[in-house]
């Protein structure tokens, strides 16, 4: 349990993560002619970096309940 | 084979079906049974932000530059995590306001502005123009590609087709049908339109299974899979340079940014967003779900949008087949049917989602903030007579709806072809963001003012025209080519796509910037610059502070004025058809604690009530207008509510002064109580002393009196009896006259008025006279008296009459106490610590130890003054603690019962003998 407060500094957080991972320059670190697990990295990041913020908006909202 | 004749037909089952869910929502509703009242509805409705542009769009973009698309996913996804702050709070002040659209928010906010509703109607709808036009230019393309199945065809650029064949023309007039039939159908006070939230939430589905099935079939049944699809496409001119294409093709990390936050505010800002968030949501707990599953709906819109644009461009590298429609002709080209047929009708889904809620919004607003304000003003005679306006409310809004939809049809028929689907729809997306900084700064900044926002919305949007739309029209040919190339008559520097010299960013992003900066400006600017109205002010409490407000009956109303029941009455019957107006009305009365509405008063409470009811169905500016109409206001103006505040604020003053004014009363009453219990108790002891005086004074009146009698009436009496007898009465004579000196002495000295002549003193000499003054009394008992005086003592500073009185009265109380010839008392006096100490012992039967506290007191002696004659006054000893403490020391008695006592006395060396000279030399006395 958590006091809604904490929810949305928790979801402030999760939103300066999100900006963090989608932006200049850590986005520019995975603009690579590479790939992982045949995917290219570019969009493997992308999309685990956007799975990844789903999920922590999951945990902090189905937790704060 | 996929004639016309199958595309229609399944085409108007779906929509039939829509219709069915639709009216199945409705039905639950009326019965009070919410089909729509949970989180996952709610959730997948807001998916109506997928459109056509997602459904075909997002594949045609990734074709062209790879992530393009996605930060139009990202942003909102990002947003998501803000909706708790932002999005509750904008929904919790719809509720408690009653707004029915963004229009009614933003002139809500701004107290009660038409102007700025109608301001924010027209760029709501010229922005979202283009975006309709989308819908229309990609289902009526997707139909005509459907049509030639299994040939793919694309439709000829510009081919002059008359409008009666034109299919997008059928198409925006089904649409618009649709619409009507879904939207309008009836007049809901709180705008709410369930059946059309649930057909929402099921197209939502439909879409999502349609690209998911095109995708899977894309990548596993004509490629093996992700990771045969991404080898080949590395190996292809095109797409290898698409593998890392951030600060390449998809533009520089700025333009993403800018479009991450163009999208977050789209996902709020767009009316159909704003409809179906705020509007149609039932419980604003359903935010908690929405917050992670609109964001997981989003991706797994997306998933699948990267392969099926690579395989499409590898599948049709040597056909010029437009990759906005590779989602349709992949299938279509591999023969699928079923496939393609379901695709259409994804994008079917996507587009009437998207129009549907879109024109609803939009009609709305339309009618009540531009419309009908227009109407109450021009005709408000008319209007007022007429029973029941819902008809015609009802009317404004299915012209409305086809007018809007007709205009996105023009829009299409003239400058949409020139455009890929994303390109129209950022264009409305960067209209809407106008809406965001007058919303967001309206909701944490009370200081924003009306004048502000009317000029932030005006300069973003001239912004926004100048460098997005008109271009449009400049490139499809309705204005010279020349305006974009040379600029305005020819001046570079305004040129729509440079502006001042800005080069190097695409449209989107510049225009976004420059736009925001007018706008932003000239909204802090102008609030700065501007003073809010009185309403204003109220309005911008209400919005900024609602978590912290109770319900809505405890507000503060500004207002008076009269108004009466009947007319409140005849007015919501007109808007809303009488039996939903008493409907409310008895539900405020039950609410606020009345048995009828008749029985309420026409009070300022009862006149917001109406206001808020009847902004449900003609919004915030109507309503007004209307009650305004109805009630006979006086307008307040600043200077009454601030002499208004002037007043409760000086009651406030008052009542504070009167506080603290009443508690000093307490305290100066106790203060009274307290001395005049002093006074009582000083009162009781006078009489006791007085009693006792005079007690005192008529035992040897009585005895004088007595001999007095005697010698009187005896004249017999012998002269050695009567020489006897006379002897007693002035020994008794001069007892009295003591008596009455010591009573007399004492009482000037507690008043402080007797007279004290003091200088300094050698208290050597002063015992020595005193022993000389009572030399006799010690002789004529045989007593022993010693003296032990030291060389030298430091002078005091005191009365010498005074000291040698307490001295006498402490020998003489000796002299009375100690046995004839053993007695035996020494009077020493010492030097300690800065004061000089007297002691007159004796070796007398001492005194209890109970008794030594009481002889001090007035007319007590020790031992049982009932049994034994009393031997003294009873005054001497007070008499000299009075003196030796006037004088700055204390006297006090030691004894043992039958060791004899010891009086002290101590008396402070004079200062200045203290800190200087010990020794004056010796002082001689008598």
């Amino acid at each position: 349990m958590n006091r809604p407060s904490d929810r949305g500094q928790q979801l402030v957080g999760v939103f300066l993560l999100g900006m963090l991972l989608f932006n200049y320059p850590v986005l520019a670190l995975f603009n690579r002619a590479a790939s992982a697990l045949g995917i290219p990295l570019l969009y493997a990041y992308i999309f685990f970096s956007w799975a990844l913020v789903i999920a922590l908006l999951a945990l902090v909202v189905e937790r704060s309940r | 084979m996929l004639q016309s004749w199958v595309i229609i037909p399944v085409s108007l089952a779906y929509l039939g079906t829509l219709f069915a869910v639709a009216y199945y929502g409705d039905h639950r509703a009326d019965q009070g049974r919410s089909i729509i009242a949970n989180p996952y509805i709610y959730a997948l409705s807001l998916g109506v932000y997928a459109t056509a542009w997602t459904f075909y769009g997002s594949v045609g973009r990734a074709a062209s530059d790879g992530v393009g698309f996605l930060p139009i996913y990202i942003g909102p996804t990002l947003m998501m995590a803000l909706w708790w702050l932002v999005m509750r709070k904008i929904i919790r002040i719809s509720k408690t306001n009653r707004i029915t659209s963004l229009a009614d928010f933003i002139s809500s906010r701004y107290g009660k502005s038409a102007l700025l509703a109608g301001l924010v109607t027209v760029i709501a709808v010229i922005g979202v123009i283009p975006y309709i036009a989308l819908q229309l230019k990609a289902v009526s393309h997707s139909f005509t590609i459907l049509a030639q199945y299994p040939e793919v065809v694309l439709p000829a650029q510009r081919e002059p087709v008359p409008i009666q064949v034109d299919t997008a023309f059928w198409m925006a007039l089904l649409l618009a049908t649709f619409t009507i039939l879904f939207g309008t159908r009836h007049l809901d006070a709180s705008e709410r339109h369930e059946g059309m939230v649930a057909a929402i939430a099921f197209e939502s589905l439909v879409k999502l299974v349609a690209f998911l099935a095109v995708g899977l079939f894309v990548t596993y049944g004509i490629y093996g899979g992700l990771g045969d699809l991404f080898a080949r496409a590395r190996e292809h001119s095109h797409l290898s340079t698409l593998l890392a294409p951030l600060g390449g093709a998809a533009g520089s990390y700025a333009s993403w940014a800018w479009l991450t936050l163009l999208s977050m505010f789209a996902i709020m800002f767009l009316p159909r967003q704003f409809q179906i968030a705020v509007v149609e949501n039932v419980n604003e707990r359903h935010l908690d779900k929405a917050i992670w599953l609109f964001p997981l709906y989003m991706l797994a819109m997306n998933l699948f949008v990267i392969p099926v644009a690579f395989g499409g461009v590898m599948h049709f590298s040597t056909l010029p087949v437009d990759p906005d429609t590779f989602v349709l002709t992949l299938p279509m080209a591999e023969k699928q049917e079923a496939i393609a047929l379901l695709v259409f009708i994804g994008g079917l889904s996507a587009a009437t989602g998207m129009v549907i809620v879109e024109t609803i919004a939009l009609s709305t607003m339309v009618c009540n903030d531009l419309v009908m304000p227009v109407l109450l003003r021009m005709r408000a005679m008319r209007l007022a007579e007429r029973k029941n306006l819902t008809g015609l409310l009802l009317g404004i809004r299915r012209g409305a709806i086809i007018a809007v939809v007709l205009l996105g049809y023009l829009y299409f028929r003239f400058a949409g072809e020139a455009y890929a689907l994303v390109a129209i729809g950022l264009i409305s997306f960067a209209a809407v963001a106008q809406f965001a900084p007058v919303v967001i700064g309206g909701i944490y900044w009370k200081g924003a003012t009306r004048a502000g926002a009317l000029a932030a919305l005006a300069a973003g949007f001239i912004v926004w025209l100048y460098t997005l739309l008109l271009p449009s029209f400049a490139k499809s040919g309705w204005l010279p080519i020349g305006f974009l190339e040379q600029g305005p008559f020819g001046i570079g520097l305004l040129k729509p796509y440079a502006l001042f010299g800005l080069e190097g960013l695409n449209d989107i992003t510049h225009a976004m910037l420059w736009s925001m900066v007018a706008n932003v400006g000239a909204y802090v600017l102008v609030s700065v610059l501007t003073r809010q109205s009185v309403a204003e002010q109220a309005q911008a409490a209400r919005f900024v502070d609602v978590f912290r407000r109770g319900s809505e009956d405890a507000d503060v109303h500004f207002w008076k004025g009269s108004a009466s029941l009947p007319d409140l009455r005849a007015l919501l019957a007109r808007f809303l058809g009488p039996e939903r107006a008493d409907g409310v009305l008895a539900a405020y009365a039950t609410r606020r604690g009345f048995a009828s509405p008749a029985t309420m008063p026409a009070d300022a409470s009862l006149v917001n009530f109406a206001e808020t009811a009847l902004a449900g169905a003609i919004g915030g500016a109507s309503a007004r207008i209307m009650v305004a109409s109805t009630v006979h206001e006086d307008v307040l103006s600043v200077d009454e509510v601030r002499s208004m505040l002037d007043e409760a604020s000086q009651v406030i003053a008052y009542s504070h002064e009167l506080k603290q004014k009443s508690q000093e009363l307490v305290a100066a009453t106790n203060e009274l109580r307290a001395a005049n219990e002093r006074l009582q108790e000083l009162d009781r002891l006078k009489d006791d002393f007085i009693s006792t005086v005079t007690h005192e004074l008529r035992t040897p009146l009585t005895s004088i009196r007595a001999f007095s009698e005697i010698l009187h009436d005896s004249p017999e009496l012998d002269a050695a009896e009567r020489q006897k007898f006379l002897t007693i009465i002035i020994q008794e004579s001069e007892r009295l006259t003591r008596l009455i000196n010591q009573v007399l002495d004492l009482a000037k000295l507690e008043s402080g008025r007797a007279e004290w002549q003091s200088s300094q003193i050698d208290l050597r000499t002063v015992i020595e006279d005193s022993l000389n003054a009572t030399g006799q009394l010690f002789r004529a008992k045989s007593v022993l008296l010693e003296a032990r005086l030291p060389e030298h003592v430091p002078p005091v500073s005191a009365d010498r009459d005074r000291l040698v009185q307490v001295l006498i009265n402490l020998l003489s109380n000796a002299a009375k106490f100690v046995a004839v010839g053993e007695g035996r008392v020494v009077v020493e006096l010492r030097h300690v610590a800065g004061a000089l100490r007297v002691d007159v012992r004796d070796n007398g039967p001492g005194i209890a130890f109970e008794d030594q506290r009481i002889i001090f007191e007035k007319f007590r002696q020790a031992g049982d003054t009932m049994t034994e004659k009393p031997q003294g006054t009873g005054l001497g000893l007070p008499i000299s603690r009075q003196i030796i403490e006037h004088l700055g020391g204390r006297l006090w008695v030691e004894s043992t019962p039958g060791e004899g006592a010891t009086f002290s006395f101590e008396l402070p060396v004079a200062p200045a003998a203290r800190s200087g000279a010990p020794d004056l030399g010796p002082v001689r006395g008598a």
